[in-house]
């Protein structure tokens, strides 16, 4: 019984990890990008959603559908005006380039915190669920919106291995991940692969923002806690490795759900924590990693 | 504490955030029109707040005192004083605030400081109110420690005031309702204490394990979650396998998680007891209604005649600011209101005088009616509890509303349960 319960809590959160990580990775993979405002991105989706769907009264579908369309937009914002001015400034010496990316998303991303707090006050808010009510599976009561949330990260996951394994411009994504240089002299233009990379990432981190919010509710305060988680596990799952990163999350998912029942919901993250370390002693490169 | 002879200058209150200042803006404009030719020579009557302007428990302290300030200078000021409010965002850090306090001190010249709803950072204030002689309130922190602070060492202390209900008192009225509802009416015989860890639920968990079993209810478990717990599926799992009739709450700063929660996972057991975030209207919003069937105390609720005061003041606050005061908003209205009124008795800005005013205080605000116990209490210069004082009420979330339930003469509705809950008798719900 606690054995099942476990199972269906930690798959719903894993899962969610996973959508919010590859596109972490994803965008380090290709661009070299460590975006240190991921956190914020999702956040602003959550809150656009929530603020659609409820003080504008919209309605949960047109609320979700407005936050990730939001997301995009604090993705490709972020980009823009943070990243590629960086990436192109003649100031910045170029082997400091990454450092510089670093700290410009980092602070982007406090900005962002800053902003919410501001404009819809840090209290902790929560998206309105999908879909209401609750399904039996084996005597676990689960929300129907958490079976939900778990298909459409798979959808999402599924969708994203698709067009990068089977089309042409998942090939160019790939092909700017193994030699950006080659990709240019093939007559690509590589500041378009970075747009559609972006704009991937935004719709995987917002989808993850809002369906998170739906299920354990946001607040500009978590930014810095879900930047710090998708780090992590991409850190576990190796930098740039998008199956990596997905094998990560559930392993972590599944270790703090597993902590929170069987020891207590106090010490969720610690075991994680500590196993990142390891892996960091032993394995530094990740568990697919290949740098 | 001597204020510096220098006129009023109202570019001094234009302070950081500019949805502020151009309040502040205003009303220095209209203090400016009024200020011509001598109309109040004197100077005003300057109150430091101190309160976390992103957190709907903060603003409240700042809405609260500006709207009292307004009330006061309506009426002429006190003496001739105008009542000035100073504010400052702490960003809810004891080391911001202790900033702030001493900038009200050594700068502004505050004649007192009304501040923070988070124990921690009243605690982290006490002693500077102490150091700096400079009176302060706080109208939300609620740890029993902030008293016993004054009770140990009064001379040094004195300049301390506890605004709000002491944890101890809060859980007492819990208690009387959970005998007088939970367990008389609704036959309910056992709970499980759910508290986040902080300073202020240690006095209400020691308390309601003493004043819960002679209430009726038998304590089959408690647990003490950390603040930052993001899911509480384990823990409602667990409290679910306990079987316990009621859950009693002690939450205040974990958010809306536990709320959501219970419903979403259609926990079968009610929530009651204290949740400080259910006791604000925008909460049915934050949860989108996650919080039908929740049972929270309040020290005020906008539609309830505690004090004749109470209904228009609510009313008054939310046309000016667009949702219903907090728990903070009526007491931070009724600590300026007693402030102003002790600097007046006194006739100055001396923080002894003030102080001793302020011991004398027999005031009918908001919340009902305010004194504070004397040096011999156990809880010195906390505001006095009970039918005759402060005595606290309990709402029940029903249908986006906030429903008074307890104590039955100002009650305004009966308890009624989303149709997960299952109750001990089962038709004790449709009374």
């Amino acid at each position: 019984m606690l054995a099942l319960q476990i199972m269906v809590d930690g798959f719903a959160i894993s899962t969610l990890y996973a959508l919010g990580a590859i596109g972490f990775s994803l965008i380090f993979g290709v661009s070299g990008v460590l975006n240190l405002s991921h956190g914020g991105i999702m956040v602003a989706a959550a809150v656009a959603a929530w603020f659609i769907a409820g003080p504008l009264g919209a309605g949960q579908y047109l609320g979700a559908l407005g936050g990730v369309g939001i997301g995009v937009v604090v993705a490709l914002v972020t980009y823009g005006v943070v990243v590629r001015p960086i990436q192109r400034s003649r100031a910045i010496p170029h082997d400091e380039t990454e450092i510089f990316v670093l700290t410009g998303t980092l602070l982007w991303g406090i900005m962002i915190q800053e902003a919410i707090a501001y404009f819809f006050s840090d209290s902790p808010i929560t998206v309105r669920p999908l879909i209401s009510g609750v399904v039996d599976i084996a005597g676990v009561r689960t929300p129907a919106n958490e079976i939900l949330t778990a298909v459409i990260c798979w959808i999402s996951i599924v969708l994203l291995w698709l067009l990068v394994n089977r089309t042409a411009v998942g090939k160019r994504l790939l092909a700017a991940s193994i030699n950006p240089r080659g990709l240019t002299l093939l007559g690509f233009e590589l500041s378009s692969v970075y747009l559609m990379v972006w704009v991937i990432y935004g719709v995987l981190a917002a989808i993850a923002g809002v369906l998170l919010a739906t299920f354990l509710g946001t607040s500009s305060n978590n930014i810095g806690v879900l930047t710090a988680s998708a780090f992590s596990i991409v850190v576990l799952g190796g930098l740039g490795s998008v199956s990596g990163s997905l094998i990560a999350a559930y392993i972590i998912g599944y270790l703090e759900t597993a902590t929170a029942y069987l020891l207590t919901p106090t010490l969720r993250t610690i075991p994680s924590l500590l196993l990142l370390v390891l892996v960091v002693y032993v394995r530094p490169q990740g568990l697919l990693g290949r740098r | 504490m001597n204020k510096n002879a220098s006129p009023n200058t109202p570019q001094r209150r234009l302070r950081r955030g500019w949805r502020r200042g151009m309040i502040t803006a205003a009303s220095a404009a209209a203090l400016g029109i009024s200020a011509i030719p001598g109309a109040y020579a004197a100077d005003p009557i300057r109150i430091g707040v101190i309160a976390e302007n992103s957190a709907i428990s903060g603003v409240a302290i700042t809405n609260g005192a500006m709207m009292a300030a307004d009330e006061i200078n309506a009426a002429g000021g006190i003496n001739g004083r105008k009542v000035e409010i100073i504010d400052y965002d702490d960003h809810n850090s004891a080391t911001d605030a202790v900033r702030a306090f001493q900038r009200a001190a050594t700068q502004d010249h505050v004649a007192a400081v009304v501040g923070s709803y988070m124990s921690e950072v009243a605690l982290a204030l006490e002693p500077w109110a102490a150091r700096l002689r400079v009176p302060f309130i706080t109208p939300g922190a609620a740890s029993n420690e902030i008293t016993r602070h004054v009770k140990e060492d009064y001379a040094r202390n004195k300049y301390t005031f506890h605004g709000y209900l002491t944890s101890t008192a809060i859980a007492d009225a819990n208690c009387d309702f959970s005998h007088d509802v939970l367990v008389e009416k609704l036959g309910m015989k056992t709970t499980v204490l759910l508290s986040e860890d902080a300073a202020w639920t240690k006095p209400l968990d020691e308390e309601s394990r003493k004043c819960l079993p002679k209430a009726g209810l038998q304590i089959l478990d408690a647990m003490r979650v950390s603040p930052d717990t993001t899911d509480f599926t384990p823990i409602f799992n667990k409290i679910e396998g306990e079987r316990p009739d009621v859950i009693t709450t002690g939450i205040s700063h974990v958010g809306v998680q536990p709320t959501v929660q219970w419903h979403s996972e259609q926990v079968p057991v009610p929530m009651s007891g204290i949740s400080s975030q259910a006791t604000t209207t925008t909460f049915w919003r934050d949860t989108n209604g996650a919080t039908e069937g929740v049972i929270a105390q309040v020290v005020a609720a906008p539609d309830v005649a505690i004090t004749p005061k109470t209904v228009p003041y609510a009313a008054a606050y939310f046309k000016r600011f667009g949702v219903s005061p907090a728990y903070t908003g009526y007491t931070a209205d009724d600590d300026v209101h007693i402030i102003a009124e002790a600097v007046g008795r006194a006739g100055s800005d001396d923080a002894d005088k003030i102080v001793a005013e302020m011991e004398k205080t027999d005031y009918v605000g908001t919340v009902g009616r305010i004194e504070f116990y004397g040096q011999d209490s156990e809880f010195p210069h906390a505001i006095k509890t009970g039918k005759d004082f402060v005595s606290g009420l309990m709402i029940q979330w029903q249908d986006g509303k906030q429903v008074t339930v307890w104590p039955e003469k100002i009650a305004n509705g009966t308890l009624h349960f989303p149709p997960f809950i299952k109750l001990p008798q089962q038709h004790a719900s449709a009374q």
